[in-house]
């Protein structure tokens, strides 16, 4: 695992006068090995700057590294950050099956070590192996969404990015998820930066929290400190809430 | 994906239009093997006759068998259809997909391209290649099959467009998986069935094309012959031997149908999703015992929501709510809580059936009768996407006054300042300057707030409001469930709130009702005082700020029942830890307390003894 910093990055939409700053002048660190929570309502940026971190929205200012390398997004590196995505009933392909769609991301191997590799992916996450064969249909949310982070770890990645992967859940879903997350963390050392805007989620999962208010980052420090004492406006709302 | 093909040959339209595609393809193959001697064998003896008994539809200038030569025809005027059909589908996926493939600049040239394509005639295009590419068959089936792509191409374009952007495509793409890969595995096989039935009809479309062609002499040259050639070699002598041209035009129109009818028939087979079934007989009701209350503002007996088909996603819920009292909803995605509040509103059309002993709102019966006047003047609904309540391109002052004017008969003027007014209550800055408004200038919260004005134009008793802050912020979140507060106390107007949030419904209930598999489980005032295991399961399972850290977070194992899966015993059973023998086979009904909560679950009285106990 490894350390994934964002270097006063910017990402502006559309052109002179009618361009729109998305994230101003970011500078944030996820540490090898630890998560961090980052919040924000909606707008605030915080999905733009996961998408840019994985190439799918260019950045218009600043660089993205990993360990030190820049991240480009036309080479090799952005397989070593993965992303897990907020709906699960939308980021799995619906005609694909779910051992096709964690297999795929994997680095080329043979057949049988592939499948092998599957299986295990699969008892990490929780899931029977047996259910490889099946479709996305014949699951449910919660354990679509394992399907999801064992797709993501299967490109064997040095971050993972996490956006708001609970929130299209169900509470009686939600903390198996959770779980798994800190489980995973736990096990694999994993380095994660876990976006939601639900600040008791955030608290539960994240050694570090940021946060997001309209593009630029406000508030930033060890989970525990900014909850008990928040210096931004924002934050203190939030935990109000 | 083979069942709905199959699904497609039940229907009648599919059948025969099956059929006959089966009929023309097997003439198409087996017609030269078995007629190409009597369709070619000159006699000049028999020039140009009509119909008789040896030759049913006459002979030509040399002397050939019509009927034959026709039936031989088949094969080429279908290969030539269906070549064309595959070089406009070859070229169409092409051009096409080149979108999704190549940079963003590249991308919208090709748009372009087949944008100005598009914009051209047809058969005006055809008739520009075969020109180009010189008259003959081989002309044709590309001036045919180039004419027929830019349509294909644009269609490509439009579901490559849809599937891309789609979170699993960004998925791949971010995993680091090749844009071709991309495009061949996770785009092309999710937009094929569309893509294949309209290169079916696109084919019944070439297969008019060419005859055209032929017939007018550009398409197969002698001595080769196809429909539109014998059609037109026919047309000659029509007065004399009219079969002698009807014969091809017959043939044309049917093998054109064929592919025409079942294409139509695949594309409307794969787009009905829902199953239709017999429905079911609705279950019967114990006549309702008319009694004054005015107490109640609604009251619900064993309301129920059937399918067709026979599944029941609402089973015997009953409920009452007094004035002003606000009732909250909770339950896991499927759990029917969002149908109760659609059956209760009659915003439930057929085939779904809505039956109940007994619903009155306000001392009325809404089982008999029309009553969409309700909705907008005593009956307010907000709903969980502000967005997709409002008619975007509509002002929103002039959708709010639009209720006011059509169920209280208000002018123009003085529905517009109620608007206005009702817009400064939601607390709405600039109410005046906001009404003139479209909704996509609203932020979501202020959407939201317009909404639940929208809902206070008329008098409302009761507010029902399904997940109302579930597409909001936290903090936005917050301000809503106030507004609906300071609402509901100020009018007394009672509140009925759907949400799978237990934290909101806890915020500003004064009663919670817990649904599970389409029946109400608990009824109770607070939920720390819920004795259902499946509550205090769904309760424990959110994550506050006072939650242990050092712990896992609890869970609810297992799965709520499907809907087809809701068998015998209590449906909570198998993700239950109290569960025994007894809770798999009886299903325990809801009963009510001495204090007023209802539970449905045989154990409710010995956890109650274990909390108190422990």
């Amino acid at each position: 695992m490894s350390e994934l910093r964002f270097e006063a990055v910017s990402v502006r939409y559309g052109h002179g006068r009618h361009s729109m700053t998305a994230v101003d002048d970011v500078s944030l660190t996820v540490p090898s090995g630890e998560i961090v929570g980052l919040v924000g309502e909606s707008g605030s940026g915080k999905s733009t700057l996961a998408r840019a971190a994985v190439g799918l929205t260019p950045i218009s200012a600043g660089r993205i590294t990993l360990d030190g390398r820049s991240i480009d997004v036309r080479s090799g590196v952005r397989r070593q950050l993965q992303m897990v995505f907020q709906d699960p009933y939308l980021s799995l392909n619906p005609r694909m099956s779910i051992g096709q769609s964690i297999g795929e991301t994997m680095p080329d191997r043979p057949r049988s070590q592939r499948s092998a590799e599957v299986r295990r992916l699969m008892q990490l996450v929780d899931l029977a192996p047996e259910r490889m064969s099946q479709f996305p249909a014949q699951l449910s949310g919660g354990q679509r969404q394992r399907v999801a982070l064992a797709r993501a770890l299967a490109g064997q990645p040095d971050v993972i990015i996490a956006d708001e992967i609970t929130s299209a859940l169900d509470v009686s879903v939600q903390g198996t998820v959770l779980n798994l997350v800190r489980d995973l963390q736990s096990q694999l050392g994993l380095s994660m930066l876990f976006i939601s805007h639900n600040l008791a989620v955030v608290r539960y999962v994240a050694s570090q929290v940021v946060v997001m208010y309209r593009g630029r980052i406000v508030e930033h420090g060890p989970t525990a400190d900014v909850l008990a004492d928040p210096q931004h406006p924002y934050t203190r709302e939030l935990l109000s809430a | 994906m083979k069942k709905r093909w199959l699904s497609v040959l039940r229907t009648p339209v599919g059948l025969s239009a099956g059929l006959l595609l089966f009929v023309v393809l097997a003439l198409a193959v087996v017609a030269p093997l078995l007629w190409s001697g009597r369709a070619d064998h000159v006699d000049t003896n028999v020039m140009l006759e009509g119909a008789s008994a040896r030759h049913w539809v006459g002979t030509d200038d040399l002397g050939r068998d019509l009927f034959f030569r026709v039936l031989v025809a088949t094969r080429l005027s279908i290969q030539l259809a269906l070549v064309a059909t595959l070089i406009a589908v070859v070229v169409g996926l092409a051009l096409g997909t080149l979108p999704a493939l190549v940079g963003p600049r590249l991308g919208r040239f090709a748009v372009a391209v087949v944008n100005v394509a598009v914009a051209f005639p047809g058969l005006l295009l055809a008739l520009f290649f075969a020109v180009i590419f010189g008259v003959g068959a081989h002309g044709a089936v590309l001036a045919i099959g180039l004419a027929s792509a830019p349509s294909f191409a644009r269609l490509t374009q439009t579901l490559v467009a849809g599937v891309i952007s789609l979170d699993y495509v960004a998925a791949a793409r971010s995993a680091g998986i090749g844009r071709f890969r991309v495009l061949l595995r996770h785009v092309l096989p999710n937009i094929a069935e569309p893509l294949v039935v309209n290169a079916t009809i696109g084919a019944g479309g070439s297969l008019l094309a060419f005859a055209g062609l032929s017939f007018l002499g550009l398409g197969v040259q002698a001595p080769q012959y196809d429909w539109g050639r014998l059609l037109g070699d026919g047309l000659a002598s029509i007065y004399v031997s009219p079969a002698a041209a009807l014969a091809p035009g017959v043939a044309v129109v049917v093998a054109g149908l064929a592919f025409n009818l079942f294409g139509e028939a695949v594309a409307k087979g794969f787009g009905l999703t829902t199953q239709l079934g017999r429905l079911p007989e609705a279950p019967s009701a114990p006549a309702d015992v008319p009694e004054l209350d005015t107490e109640h503002v609604l009251d619900v007996q064993s309301l129920s929501v059937t399918l067709p088909g026979g599944l029941r996603p609402v089973r015997d819920v009953s409920l009452r709510i007094r004035r002003g009292e606000a009732v909250g909803v909770v339950g896991e995605s499927g759990s029917g809580k969002s149908l109760t509040a659609l059956a209760i509103a009659q915003l439930i059309e057929e085939p779904v059936q809505v039956t109940a002993s007994r619903l009155r709102f306000r001392g009325t019966d809404l089982l008999t009768g029309s009553h969409r006047r309700l909705l907008g003047t005593s009956l307010a609904m907000v709903f969980q996407d502000p967005m997709t309540a409002f008619n975007p391109v509509r002002r929103i002052g002039a959708q709010l006054a639009e209720g006011a004017r059509e169920h209280d008969g208000l002018t123009r003027k003085a529905a517009y300042a109620r608007a206005v007014d009702r817009l400064r209550s939601v607390r709405i800055r600039e109410p005046e300057r906001r009404a003139g408004q479209y909704p996509h200038e609203f932020s979501g919260g202020m959407r939201q707030r317009a909404l639940i004005g929208m809902g206070m134009m008329g008098k409302p008793a009761l507010i029902i409001a399904d997940e109302p802050t579930t597409a909001l912020d936290v903090t936005v979140q917050a301000q809503i469930l106030q507004l609906l507060q300071e609402i509901r106390l100020a009018d007394e107007v009672a509140l009925l709130l759907i949400s799978h949030d237990v934290t909101v419904v806890r915020a500003i209930c004064d009663r919670v009702l817990v649904m599970y598999a389409g029946r109400i489980v608990e009824d109770v005032s607070s939920l720390d005082r819920a004795r259902h295991p499946y509550t205090r399961a769904l309760v424990a399972a959110v994550p506050t700020m006072e939650t242990s850290l050092d712990e896992p977070l609890a869970v609810i194992p297992g799965r709520m029942p499907d809907l087809a899966d809701v068998s015998v015993g209590c449906a909570f059973a198998a993700r239950c830890p109290l569960a025994d023998d007894h809770c798999r086979q009886v299903e325990p009904s809801l009963e009510t307390s001495p204090d007023g909560s209802r539970v449905a679950c045989w154990h409710a009285n010995d956890l109650a003894l274990t909390t108190r106990g422990s």
